[in-house]
C-alpha cells in the first residue's frame, strides 16, 4: 500500500479525472510528474479507483517512453538522438554530462539523484543542441551550460528555479506566406463561416481543395463530410499535435504563434460536422506549451468563441480539452492516437472502420493535423477559390517546412506548394548539399540530381520535415539513425514491424561495424519488402524507406562497408572469447583466434 | 433470409461469401485453408501475426480482417505469399527462444506445425535470445514466456470469455511482453484457474498444464500425424488440441 500522502494524491488525481478510464494516461502522466516514477502499489490503487484490471494499467504505463515503472532519479535527463541532434553535437554533450555526474547512460546514478538517456527527436532541430530535464525543454546547450546544469543538479535545485533563458525556444520563422502573414483576429474566421451557414462553409472547403498537412494528403472536406454524414450525434474533432516525425517542428511554432488559429480551425471543423467535443492531443515533448495553450482556451471561452452558443449562434456548442501524450511516435498515426486518447496503449486499429464513422470511444471523429486546421481559418476568411489559387492544382495553398541540418538559417519556411527543393536550399543558406531528407524518417531521401523536384503531393509530399546534409555527411549513417528510430518506436503489435525493424537495425549495425557482406544486402532487401508489404500500419511500411533510398541513390556509401566475402558472421569470434580470457587471466597469442577481422 | 451469395476468386477458384464475411472466414466456410496464428473462430479478428496476408488486386491485406468483396482476385497459396509467410515464421522463431525437441507443446504447437507446413528449413535471421524467466508460481499452470508470439488469445479469452483479465501486454516493440494481473507479477497471486478458457487457448507452448508433461509421446501428437492445413479445417473450433 502507498503511504497516506501518496494515497491521497492518487485520490485527488482520480477525482480530477472523474474516475474515467479514458483519462488513465493523463492520470499516469500526472502521477509520474508528481512522484518521478510509477511505483507498483500506486498502479494497484489507481487500477482499483478506475475499476480497471491492474494488468491493463501496467500495460498502458509500460507502453510510453516517458512513463517509468522503476525510479529514474530526481533528475531525468534526455538527449534527443535524431541525426540532426547528433550533428549538432549531442553525443559529446551527453558524454560530458555523464562524466560530470559520474553515471552511465541509461542507468540511475548510485545516489539515485539523476539518470541520463537518449530519446527520439523532441522537435527542437532548429534550436541548437537541446535536451529535456524532467519534461522541461532546454535549448542552446553547450559545454559550459552542461557544467552549469550539473552544478544545479548536484545542489538539488528544482528545475523550475533554473534561469529562464535556458528554456527559451525561438520561433525562427524565416519565410512567411499566406498563413504566417495572415494576421487573423480571434473569431474573425469563425464569424465568416457562421455567416456562410454549415452548408455554405463546407462548400468553401470543397472549393479550397485543402489536403491534410500531416502527410497523407487526404482531402479535408471529404473527411469532414463523411463525419458529418456518419450515424451518431456525439461527434468529435481531434487536433493531431503529436508532431513526432524526426526533423519536424512547424506545429510547435504554430502552437506557439498561432494557437488561436489552431483552436479556431478546430471550431470551424466542429461547425461543419456538428461536433460538440474537441481534443488537442499534444505530444509529451511539448509539455512546456500547455500553460499558454490553456490560457488561450480560457480567453476564447471568455470571448464566446468556445462553450455554449458560440458567437451567439443558438445550438452551436463546442469545447476543447488538451490531452498529453507520453513519448510514442506511433501515436501520430490517427487510430493509435485515438487509442491513446482513450487512455490505452497506442496500437493502431484495424481499418475499416475509419475514424470518421468509428473514432474516439466509437463516435464519429475527425482527426486533422495542426497546420491543416490553422489553414481552414484562411479559407473561412478569404474564400475557397482564393485559397485554391495558390500552390498547384493538386496541392493548393502553402506548406510549412521545418528546415534543419547543414543550413545557415534553420527554422520554419512557408512556401506555396510547388516550390523546388533547390529554392528552399538557397533560401536557407545550404552549401555543398549532398542529400535532403524530406518528410522525416518515413519520408524520402533526395540526391543532388533531384533538387529540381517540387514540394507537392504529386511530386515530393511531406508533412514538413526538411533535413539537409552536406558533403561531410554519410548517407549510410543517416539511414542507420532512422532505422534505430523505427525499431525504438515500433509499437510491437504486428510481427513484421516488431521483429523486422529490430533485424534491420542489426544488419545496419553489422555493416557499420565493418562486418557486412554482399549476402547481407539480399537480406536487407528482403526485410525491406516484408516491412513494406506485411506491416499493420504506416510505421512499419515506411521504416525501410531510408534504407531503400540509400541503396538506390547512395550505394557506394553502403558498398564501401562490405567485405569481399559472400558471407561474414555478425559477431567477432575472437571478441566472443574475451570473457573466457578475463576469467582465465590470459591474453597471450594462444588465447586469441586468428579469424578476427584484423587477421583475415 | 439470405441473398444469393456473391463470389470472389481465391487463387483462381470462386469462393462464395455473404455480406460482412472476411476473406478468411469465407475461404474457410468453402473448405479453403489460409494460414493463421492469432485468428480464432470464436473471437473478432486481431490482425497481429500477419500469417494470413493475401494479395488483393496487387495489395497486401490481412485476410482475417479484410471484408470479402465481389469479384476480388485474391492470391493466397502462391510461392510469393508462402515465401513471405515463411519469413514471418522465421521472425517469430528468432525473436523468442523456441527449442522444439524439449518443448512439451511439440506436435501440438501451431507455430511448429505451420513451419513444417510452409517448409521453413532454417531460421535465416540472427536470433535475439531474449531473457524471459518462466513463472511457475501457480499450482496448476506454468508460464513459459520464451515461446510467446503475442497473438493475445489468452488476453482476449480471459477478458472476454472468462471475465477475469488475467493477462495484458506491456512495454512495446521488441520488448513487448505479457504481464499478469497481480502487483507481484506472479500468476500464483491471481485468480487464474486451469479450467479457464485462457488456460487452454495458447497456440504455442506458453501456458502449460503442470503434471501432465509428455503424457502423449512425441510422434503421436496432433500435427505429427496430420498437417495443420488439414487439422485446422477438420476440428469444430477450427484449431487443434
Amino acid at each position: 500500500m502507498p503511504d497516506p500522502q501518496t494515497a491521497s494524491l492518487v485520490d485527488e488525481i482520480l477525482a480530477r479525472g472523474e474516475r474515467r478510464p479514458e483519462r488513465l494516461l493523463q492520470m499516469l502522466v500526472q502521477l509520474q510528474e508528481a512522484l518521478g516514477y510509477l511505483p507498483a502499489d500506486v498502479l494497484t490503487v489507481l487500477a482499483k479507483g478506475l475499476g480497471l484490471p491492474r494488468a491493463r494499467v501496467e500495460g498502458v504505463a509500460g507502453f510510453y517512453s516517458f512513463l517509468h515503472l522503476a525510479p529514474v532519479g530526481r533528475y531525468r535527463v534526455l538527449f534527443p538522438d535524431n541525426i540532426i541532434d547528433r550533428m549538432l553535437g549531442t553525443p559529446g554533450l551527453m558524454d560530458r554530462m555523464c562524466r560530470n555526474l559520474w553515471l552511465e547512460p541509461g542507468h540511475v546514478s548510485e545516489d539515485g539523484v539523476a539518470s541520463v538517456d537518449t530519446t527520439s527527436c523532441i522537435g527542437m532541430g532548429d534550436q541548437g543542441p537541446s535536451m529535456l530535464v524532467n519534461g522541461h525543454t532546454l535549448t542552446g546547450i553547450d559545454d559550459a551550460r552542461i557544467d552549469a546544469i550539473c552544478d544545479r543538479i548536484r545542489a538539488g535545485e528544482p528545475v523550475g528555479a533554473w534561469p529562464a533563458e535556458w528554456f527559451r525556444v525561438e520561433d525562427n520563422i524565416r519565410r512567411a506566406d499566406l498563413l504566417l502573414d495572415a494576421r487573423l483576429a480571434p473569431g474573425e474566421a469563425l464569424a465568416a463561416a457562421i455567416a456562410l451557414g454549415r452548408e455554405g462553409w463546407l462548400e468553401q472547403m470543397h472549393r479550397s481543395n485543402l489536403r491534410g498537412r500531416g502527410g497523407a494528403g487526404f482531402t479535408t472536406a471529404v473527411k469532414w463530410l463523411a463525419c458529418r454524414d456518419a450515424a451518431g450525434a456525439d461527434k468529435v474533432v481531434v487536433c493531431n499535435a503529436d508532431e513526432g516525425e524526426p526533423g519536424t517542428f512547424k506545429d510547435r511554432v504554430l502552437l506557439t504563434r498561432l494557437a488561436d488559429a489552431v483552436f479556431e480551425g478546430m471550431t470551424l471543423a466542429a461547425w461543419a460536422v456538428g461536433a460538440q467535443q474537441g481534443f488537442l492531443y499534444l505530444r509529451g515533448e511539448y509539455r512546456y506549451l500547455v500553460e499558454a495553450l490553456e490560457s488561450t482556451l480560457e480567453a476564447r471561452r471568455s470571448a464566446g468563441l468556445l462553450g455554449h452558443c458560440i458567437h451567439g449562434c443558438q445550438g452551436f456548442d463546442f469545447d476543447i480539452e488538451i490531452r498529453l501524450g507520453a513519448g510514442a511516435y506511433v501515436c501520430g498515426e490517427e487510430t493509435a492516437l485515438l487509442e491513446s486518447l482513450e487512455g490505452k496503449r497506442g496500437t493502431p486499429r484495424i481499418r475499416p472502420p475509419f475514424p470518421v464513422t468509428h473514432g474516439y470511444l466509437g463516435r464519429p471523429t475527425v482527426v486533422n493535423n495542426v497546420e491543416t486546421l490553422a489553414k481552414t481559418c484562411l479559407i473561412a476568411r478569404d474564400g475557397g477559390e482564393w485559397f485554391a489559387s495558390h500552390g498547384t492544382a493538386q496541392s493548393t495553398g502553402t506548406k510549412l517546412l521545418s528546415v534543419s541540418g547543414d543550413v545557415a538559417r534553420p527554422g520554419v519556411y512557408e512556401y506555396p506548394f510547388g516550390v523546388p527543393v533547390e529554392r528552399v536550399l538557397r533560401d536557407a543558406g545550404a552549401e555543398d548539399t549532398l542529400a535532403v531528407q524530406v518528410g522525416g524518417a518515413a519520408g524520402i531521401m533526395l540526391a543532388g540530381y533531384e533538387f529540381g523536384r517540387h514540394i507537392a503531393f504529386e511530386d515530393v509530399p511531406t508533412a514538413g520535415a526538411f533535413m539537409v546534409f552536406d558533403a561531410r555527411r554519410d548517407p549510410f549513417e543517416v539511414a542507420r539513425n532512422f532505422v534505430h528510430f523505427f525499431a525504438h518506436e515500433s509499437c510491437g503489435f504486428c510481427t513484421p514491424c516488431r521483429v523486422g525493424t529490430g533485424l534491420l537495425k542489426g544488419y545496419m549495425d553489422k555493416l557499420a561495424d565493418g562486418n557486412g557482406a554482399y549476402r547481407d544486402l539480399a537480406d536487407i532487401e528482403w526485410l525491406d519488402r516484408l516491412l513494406k508489404n506485411a506491416s499493420h500500419c504506416g510505421l512499419g511500411s515506411s521504416a525501410p524507406n531510408p534504407v531503400i533510398d540509400v541503396l538506390q541513390k547512395f550505394r557506394p556509401a553502403i558498398e564501401r562497408r562490405l567485405r569481399s566475402a559472400d558471407f561474414q558472421p555478425a559477431f567477432d569470434l575472437d571478441k566472443a572469447l574475451e570473457r573466457a580470457r578475463q576469467m582465465t587471466g590470459r591474453d597471450d597469442a594462444e588465447a586469441h583466434l586468428s579469424n578476427s577481422p584484423e587477421h583475415s | 433470409m439470405r441473398d444469393t451469395p456473391q463470389t470472389f476468386l481465391l487463387d483462381g477458384v470462386p469462393v462464395p461469401f455473404h455480406e460482412g464475411q472476411t476473406i478468411l472466414e469465407a475461404a474457410r466456410a468453402a473448405g479453403r485453408y489460409i494460414p493463421h496464428l492469432c485468428w480464432h473462430p470464436d473471437f473478432p479478428p486481431h490482425g497481429s501475426c500477419k500469417l494470413c496476408i493475401v494479395k488483393v488486386g496487387g495489395r497486401h491485406v490481412s485476410s482475417c480482417a479484410m471484408p470479402a468483396r465481389a469479384g476480388a482476385e485474391v492470391e493466397s497459396d502462391t510461392p510469393e505469399m508462402n515465401g513471405e509467410r515463411r519469413a514471418l515464421l522465421q521472425m517469430l522463431f528468432v525473436e523468442g527462444n523456441h527449442f522444439c525437441p524439449s518443448c512439451e507443446k511439440s506436435g501440438h504447437c501451431q507455430l511448429q506445425a505451420l513451419a513444417y507446413d510452409l517448409e521453413m528449413m532454417t531460421p535465416r535471421f540472427n536470433h535475439f535470445y531474449p531473457d524471459r524467466p518462466v513463472d511457475a508460481s501457480h499450482p496448476d499452470v506454468l508460464l513459459d514466456f520464451n515461446r510467446c508470439i503475442y497473438c493475445e488469445l489468452c488476453v482476449r479469452a480471459s477478458r472476454d470469455k472468462d471475465g477475469k483479465s488475467i493477462f495484458a501486454l506491456t512495454n512495446r516493440g521488441i520488448h513487448k511482453h505479457l504481464v499478469v494481473n497481480a502487483e507481484s507479477g506472479r500468476l500464483g497471486d491471481t485468480d487464474f484457474s486451469g479450467d479457464d478458457l485462457a488456460a487452454n487457448i495458447c497456440p504455442v507452448g506458453v501456458i502449460l498444464r503442470k503434471r501432465v508433461g509428455f503424457a502423449v509421446p512425441i510422434g503421436s501428437r496432433t500435427y505429427d500425424a496430420t498437417p495443420i492445413r488439414v487439422v485446422a479445417m477438420q476440428s469444430e473450433d477450427g484449431e487443434g488440441a
